[in-house]
């Protein structure tokens, strides 16, 4: 029998995200279930598991988004806190990697990498974290601290987060927990022992969690910018990007590719993994029109006003969404939209763009906003899908995506059933997965444990 | 008239509480951090239909002092997160209440609240909360942002002594707990409305800031997570003094003490009645349940638990040390025991297995059958939230308008 792997084409990495906030979810669809009901992340993580992907992710919220000073109310809005919800997740999946984002501002290093071995003891090695920092004194009102970062620190402040967790799950070495009755011995002497004086933390004593099964759970980064680059090449397994378009992608994928070197990487030490949707019907063209109507629900005519509110800071609530774009300029330095990451910077230069595009195509508001929304990423019938996905990867753009489904929780099934068996056909997608752990999906190495010396007692 | 049947919990804590459990001829000490040695135990438990288990934890390595670390490395060292822990057997059972320790002095009183939120919808209304202080000064250490009461060995003999030092400690744990509440009440139960024809899915009318402002903190809310199934799932605090009896009377649902017997029980249950008042609590619109605790090492041979405990005694070098009265005997010495400790006032108790899986199955297969042919506990579950073990009403949420 000849395995697929056998073919010498790149593997494609394949991962989920139940879509939290933002207008993807279509949830006036009949068919859309609850977005907090533990079913509905049973079912997708289940189906993700079944179409033998390599994890599955969930962001993280900390604070509702606000719109013109009122929690906004037009997407879907009312999540998990997402390491709990994994580790139940952990219990009706046997093999699929379990990734969460974690905020590295509003937590200390001893608890999150305490959770996180946690998660990876409990999954049998199956955790990864996505290490995100916060500069907003918005969400910061909602913790002890209310403190937030100068947004130049960001980078540095998570650096050594990373750095502080990773001394803690090294501080127990392999073999550590002994548990040996004859001998009395439970633990190795000085099992935990650690210290970390830093810039940012100062922190000692013992970690109470044995090493996790992976060495260290993964390490997931997502940002686009120069220093969030490095960032990535330097410290993650994985990086998540927005960049979906072939030539934006590769030109991405390259760059960040090239940084590894210089930190003593190999190429393959880290996935470059864009968010992608994908619209899959019988036809291209039944495919098309799904598309057309999805991404028309995802901006209803409310939507689309809330859209050009935020780009320009102010009340458009008296214009019709099918009915040409406001003359007026935008209001300087207001913040209509709080906790979201949209349109946060040159607001003037995206009303600009947008009003010139609208003008030059005729465009509604509601047609505009949609137009710039961006529509689907793979849209058409499975063989169109399969093969441009594996186009995308083989042509470097992409170790491979975050799927985000439109629909709640059966917005994979299709994909799953119609797609992951032509992309198995082709050799570029596993059948079965191969090892128990998400390191072995990922293809990436253990991390080595440091030699178990008794450490002295300080 | 008969009395109402006896809620009984059971306490899980590594390979049970007598120090050298790991030891016992059946333990599983490799099995610690393992899933499924957590799941088989709360099995166990839900097959002996009792109201809910616990999840002990600490933010430091386990110690044989009181209040600071120690270098033994003949007893179970290391832990995992007991709120993760519990949401990993939630999906693997069906009725038996999740109630995990969760740290208020070093974590982020949000955090806490979504998290047994998201524990609560996993567990479709079966999750409760252990909230717990730092008593141990080196905790701090670990985070690094400020510091402890630091307790000396002549505190440590007086349980009074230990709770007026760290009463600093509980009354920001009981403004946590304040917290963690108004974030579960933040939302409205009917917040989500999925209103295609004004494209609204939530009505934000229902969705309120809780603006909290304390001493310590402020959390301005609302909640990322709806309120849970629950609306308020049960907040239950172990108690050995004045001072963690009024944050049991301000902050919880039901205390767990730890008597020596009968009288000791009617004495402690006074001392809470007095925190009661004190804290001006309503105990008919909010009631707060008492549960004792007793360590117990269970066989069904006379004799024979006594000689299993004494066997682990000699293994630890001492006779095993503990704040709750340690039993050793039959299931039906136990029962006995429970029923008569009852009359003092007690809604249930809280066992410790002296060593796992041993001392649970004991309970589940031995004084669980004992009790019910004394009519005095459940013959099957008649609910499915942790509340309806309790026989709890669920709450409204306190920012919905009156109607």
């Amino acid at each position: 029998m000849s395995g697929p792997e056998t073919t010498g084409r790149k593997q494609i990495h394949l991962a989920a995200q139940l879509p939290g906030i933002h207008n993807v979810t279509v949830w006036s669809d009949p068919r859309s279930r609850s977005q907090i009901a533990f079913e509905s992340f049973r079912h997708l993580a289940r189906t993700a598991e079944r179409g033998r992907f390599d994890f599955f992710f969930l962001a993280e919220g900390l604070r509702l988004r606000e719109h013109k000073g009122q929690l906004y109310d037009l997407d879907v809005v009312g999540r998990p806190e997402n390491l709990t919800q994994l580790s139940a997740l952990a219990a009706v999946t046997t093999r699929l990697g379990l990734a969460a984002t974690v905020n590295a501002t509003f937590n200390e290093p001893y608890e999150v990498a305490r959770r996180l071995a946690t998660l990876d003891h409990l999954s049998g090695g199956r955790a990864a974290w996505n290490v995100v920092t916060s500069f907003d004194a918005f969400t910061g009102e909602n913790f002890r601290r209310g403190g937030f970062l100068a947004e130049s620190d960001r980078y540095a402040r998570a650096a050594e987060f990373l750095a502080t967790a990773r001394e803690l799950w090294d501080s127990w070495a392999e073999g550590d927990v002994r548990a040996d009755a004859a001998a009395g011995a439970f633990v190795r002497p000085g099992a935990g022992r650690f210290a970390h004086h830093g810039e940012h933390f100062a922190v000692s004593g013992r970690f109470t969690t044995p090493r996790p099964p992976q060495g260290h759970p993964v390490v997931i980064q997502a940002g686009e910018s120069g220093p969030g680059r490095e960032f990535a090449a330097a410290e993650a397994d994985v990086v998540f990007s927005k960049y979906n378009r072939l030539d934006q992608a590769r030109a991405f994928y390259r760059d960040v590719k090239s940084r590894l070197a210089r930190y003593g990487r190999t190429p393959d030490q880290l996935k470059i993994l864009p968010t992608a949707t994908v619209v899959v019907a019988d036809s291209d063209a039944e495919a098309a029109a799904y598309a057309d109507e999805i991404t028309r629900a995802q901006v209803s005519p409310q939507t689309a006003i809330a859209h050009l509110e935020a780009v320009w800071g102010r009340d458009l609530s008296g214009y019709d969404p099918d009915g040409p774009l406001p003359d007026i300029d935008p209001a300087p330095d207001a913040q209509m939209l709080k906790g979201h990451s949209l349109f946060r910077r040159d607001r003037d230069e995206i009303a600009r763009g947008w009003r010139a595009l609208a003008e030059e195509r005729q465009l509604s508001i509601r047609d505009l906003v949609i137009e710039v929304s961006g529509g689907q990423t793979f849209v058409g019938a499975p063989g169109t899908v399969a093969d441009a996905i594996d186009h995308f990867v083989q042509t470097g753009g992409a170790d491979g995506f975050v799927l985000v489904p439109h629909l709640t929780p059966g917005g994979l099934d299709d994909f799953v059933d119609r797609v992951v068996p032509l992309l198995q056909e082709k050799g570029v997608f596993r059948r079965d997965y191969t090892g128990p752990t998400l390191r072995d999906h990922l293809g990436l190495r253990h991390e080595p444990a440091p030699a178990p010396v008794p450490k002295e007692t300080p | 008239m008969t009395a109402p049947p006896l809620h009984l919990a059971v306490a899980l804590d590594a390979a049970g509480w007598h120090p050298a459990a790991w030891r016992a001829e059946d333990a599983r000490p490799a099995d610690l951090f393992r899933a499924e040695y957590w799941a088989d135990l709360v099995t166990e438990a839900e097959r002996g239909l009792l109201d809910f288990v616990t999840f002990e934890d600490a933010l430091g390595v386990q110690s044989a002092a009181f209040h600071r670390p120690d270098d033994r490395v003949d007893q179970v060292r290391g832990s995992l997160d007991a709120v993760l822990l519990a949401a990993r057997v939630a999906p693997l059972t069906t009725h038996i209440g999740l109630v995990p320790t969760a740290n208020l002095t070093h974590t982020e009183p949000f955090h806490v609240s979504t998290g047994l939120a998201t524990l609560d919808y996993a567990s479709t209304g079966r999750a409760g909360l252990r909230p717990q202080i730092a008593s141990r000064a080196a905790d701090a250490d670990h985070f690094g942002r400020r510091t402890t009461p630091r307790l000396t060995d002549e505190d440590v003999r007086d349980p009074e002594r230990i709770g007026r030092r760290l009463s600093p400690l509980f009354d920001e744990a009981a403004d946590a707990v304040e917290v963690v509440r108004r974030l579960w009440d933040s939302w409205e139960d009917d917040a989500e409305i999925r209103d295609a024809a004004t494209g609204r899915f939530i009505d934000r009318d229902k969705i309120h800031h809780i603006d909290f402002e304390g001493e310590h903190f402020s959390v301005r809310g609302p909640a990322i997570i709806p309120r849970p199934p629950q609306g308020q799932p049960p907040v239950m605090s172990l108690a050995h003094a004045s001072v963690p009896y009024e944050f049991a009377a301000r902050a919880a649902d039901a205390v767990w003490i730890t008597p020596h017997d009968r009288a000791g029980a009617e004495a402690v249950l006074a001392q809470v009645d007095t925190a009661v008042r004190r804290t001006g609590r309503d105990t008919r619109a909010r009631p707060l349940l008492r549960f004792a605790e007793v360590l117990v090492f269970l066989d069904a041979e006379p004799g024979a638990a006594a000689r299993r405990k004494a066997r682990l005694d000699d293994l630890d070098g001492a006779p095993l040390a503990s704040d709750a009265e340690v039993f050793t005997g039959t299931p039906g010495e136990l029962a006995d025991l429970l029923l008569d400790w009852r009359e003092a006032g007690l809604d249930g108790f809280r066992l410790r297995p002296g060593a796992l899986p041993h001392d649970l199955v004991g309970i589940t297969r031995g004084l669980v059958p004992e009790l019910q042919r004394r009519g005095a506990f459940r013959t099957a579950y008649d609910a499915t939230t942790l509340r309806g073990h309790l026989r709890l009403p669920r709450p409204g949420s306190r920012y919905a308008r009156a109607s």
